[in-house]
């Protein structure tokens, strides 16, 4: 007997093996890939100022400020979990470094990392009471959420009278951190500021955690199926908290540049981001159940909105009409990737 | 040679006695069989010996010393493994990713997952478990019930088990199917294995196994080598109830040390 035929019969003559196009096509960041596609020809074509090379760097920039919350909460979603607070967690960073910086006369970077360790404890928070209470992540960050909003607002106008922090331009080691946080770079025509730079950096870490190391398989795993994971000894509370401290980390590098590139951060500001985050990482493919999704699915949600954001108006379209489009968007993700979902589970 | 020893191990969740005075001993190279039906304490036994819950009476022994596993990565790493009736695999991951889910390799200096070597393994070890799987990086989901039990099998014999607990492998599966993980466990008796196979089936169990212990309300109601017992014995001892009395104190007459009294229960108090 040859080899050939020993292989032949140790396999299952009625499972054939899968064509290359239905492996491409069953990765989950395909549907994001190509409404990407889709939508960048569509402004190219009715959008005149969106032909401009110019402006790629307002429409990255745009992506980015989602792109760097979008991976971490993408991550999180993976692992099984939402993070509601995501948004207005951004603002307490950006509140946390300025106020304590100036109530207290402190270089601005120690403000920096203060506020770095309150964003971290944050996240650590949500995930220790996630798992301490076992109820929903919905749940537990809709009250963190509430309570940042308030805590927001409140300490703001305790601390300086105003519904806004205070401009800390003037303040020592301002410039440096305007440097690390808010600058840009002109390249040609293009003005790149360094949000993009941590955005593409973030989803490349993101995606190689999430796809080569042993994080990863136990971010997949946690998400799938937390009770078959913890009982093959997966680390289940630990890699749900550290999910947690990750998207903390992340908000506070946002607040960090909501802060150094406006001087001061309105205590308001936040409420509804945590929803686009989201979006970005359902369109790129995340399942809301958890154990299924992209990194990279989620930046190219990231970008669809940058695009559709700034094409709207480019467009001379009634920008009104931006929601709207964000739902339809929304719900159309859904259905390709439940559709996606299906196919793979038959094949 | 005995591996793992249960020594009148108890569980109570309050004041819910799942478990009582239960003991049982694990040997390599053969296959004991735990039955019961619902609700007789079967789950609680598995959870307390692959380290899910801690039991909270007698004793639990490794190669005669007690231990008290802390998690299941603790009693994996003594060489305890289950396989559990809902297959801890996550759906949506690959089969490679589940294969080695919680023993992933890793190389290099950045400590890499090393992909080309577990997916080499996991084929490997799967075809000679006589499982075939076109694509390893097909969902987990996408493969039968029976595939899906070997590869949870083939993963525990992989990462070096000494005792394989396997609850209720067959419970799900169909006639073949049946049969095939049937052929596993024989499988990983040869290997020199302790196999500790939990089902409600008596065909099943008498078609593998090497002793029989009965569980019924948290209880051991017999405790038998193959010998003592046919399979006519061993169905009519699961349907319990009259002839429960009756029986066991012919088998007591066989060989007084082998059987344990059927303790309080009496014919009729058990439905």
């Amino acid at each position: 007997m040859s080899t050939a035929t020993d292989v032949a019969a140790a396999r299952d003559d009625r499972v054939a093996s899968r064509p290359l196009a239905a492996r491409v096509l069953s990765r989950p960041e395909v549907g994001s890939l190509v409404a990407a596609i889709v939508i960048f020809l569509l402004f190219m074509l009715v959008a005149a100022p969106f032909r401009n090379v110019a402006n790629v760097g307002t429409i990255l920039y745009g992506a980015s400020t989602i792109g760097i919350m979008a991976v971490p909460v993408a991550l999180l979603m993976i692992g099984g979990e939402f993070d509601l607070s995501a948004g207005v967690a951004v603002t307490t960073a950006g509140l946390s470094g300025s106020l304590l910086a100036w109530n207290f006369g402190l270089n601005v970077w120690i403000g920096v990392l203060l506020s770095l360790v309150l964003a971290v404890a944050i996240g650590a928070f949500n995930g220790w009471l996630l798992l301490r209470t076992g109820l929903p992540s919905f749940l537990v960050t809709l009250g963190t959420f509430f309570i940042l909003q308030g805590v927001n607002l409140g300490v703001t106008r305790l601390a300086t009278g105003n519904v806004a922090s205070a401009d800390i331009s003037d303040m020592d080691g301002f410039a440096s951190a305007h440097a690390v946080f808010g600058s840009a770079v002109t390249i040609g025509p293009v003005n790149l500021k360094i949000t993009v730079l941590y955005w593409l950096v973030l989803t490349a870490l993101g995606a190689y955690v999430l796809l080569r190391t042993r994080i990863g398989n136990w971010i997949f795993a946690v998400g799938g199926d937390a009770a078959a994971a913890r009982a093959v000894g997966v680390p289940v509370r630990s890699t749900k908290v550290g999910l947690f401290m990750a998207v903390g980390f992340c908000a506070w590098l946002s607040g960090m540049h909501l802060l150094f590139q406006f001087n001061t951060v309105q205590s308001g500001e936040g409420v509804g981001k945590e929803f686009i985050f989201i979006i970005a990482a359902v369109i790129g493919g995340c399942l809301l159940t958890g154990g299924y999704g992209s990194v990279v699915g989620a930046s190219i949600g990231a970008l669809i909105f940058g695009m559709t954001q700034l094409g709207i108006n480019y467009a001379g379209w009634n920008p009104d009409w931006f929601r709207t489009f964000l739902g339809v968007m929304l719900l159309l993700a859904t259905i390709v990737n439940l559709y996606v979902k299906r196919r793979a589970d038959l094949r | 040679m005995t591996i793992l020893a249960l020594e009148n191990v108890g569980k109570s969740y309050g004041n819910v006695h799942a478990l009582r005075g239960v003991s049982l001993s694990v040997r390599q190279g053969e296959v004991t069989c735990v039955l019961g039906d619902n609700g007789a304490g079967k789950s609680t036994l598995i959870k307390i010996v692959s380290g899910l819950h801690a039991h909270t009476e007698g004793n639990v022994l490794l190669d005669g010393s007690p231990v008290h596993f802390g998690s299941p990565r603790d009693a994996q790493a003594q060489g305890i493994a289950t396989v559990y009736q809902d297959l801890a695999l996550a759906p949506l991951m690959s089969v490679w990713r589940n294969f080695f889910l919680g023993n992933e390799l890793r190389k290099g200096f950045l400590r890499m997952l090393d992909i080309a070597s577990m997916k080499r393994i996991c084929a490997a070890e799967l075809t000679k478990m006589g499982v075939s799987v076109p694509d390893l990086d097909r969902p987990v989901a996408s493969l039968s019930g029976g595939q899906r039990q070997c590869v949870a099998i083939a993963r525990a014999i992989y990462f070096g088990a000494r005792v394989i607990i396997l609850d209720e492998p067959t419970a799900a599966l169909g006639v073949k199917q049946s049969g095939v993980v049937l052929r596993y466990v024989v499988k990983a008796r040869d290997a020199g294995l302790g196999v500790i196979f939990i089902t409600h089936n008596p065909h099943h169990a008498y078609l593998v196994g090497n002793h029989f212990v009965i569980l019924k309300l948290g209880r051991v109601v017999l405790d038998a080598h193959r010998d003592e017992l046919t399979l006519d014995r061993l169905t009519a001892e699961m349907s319990g109830g009259e002839e429960l009395a009756e029986l066991s104190h012919e088998l007591r007459g066989a060989d007084p040390g082998k059987v344990v009294p059927p303790a309080s229960v009496t014919p009729g108090s058990v439905t």
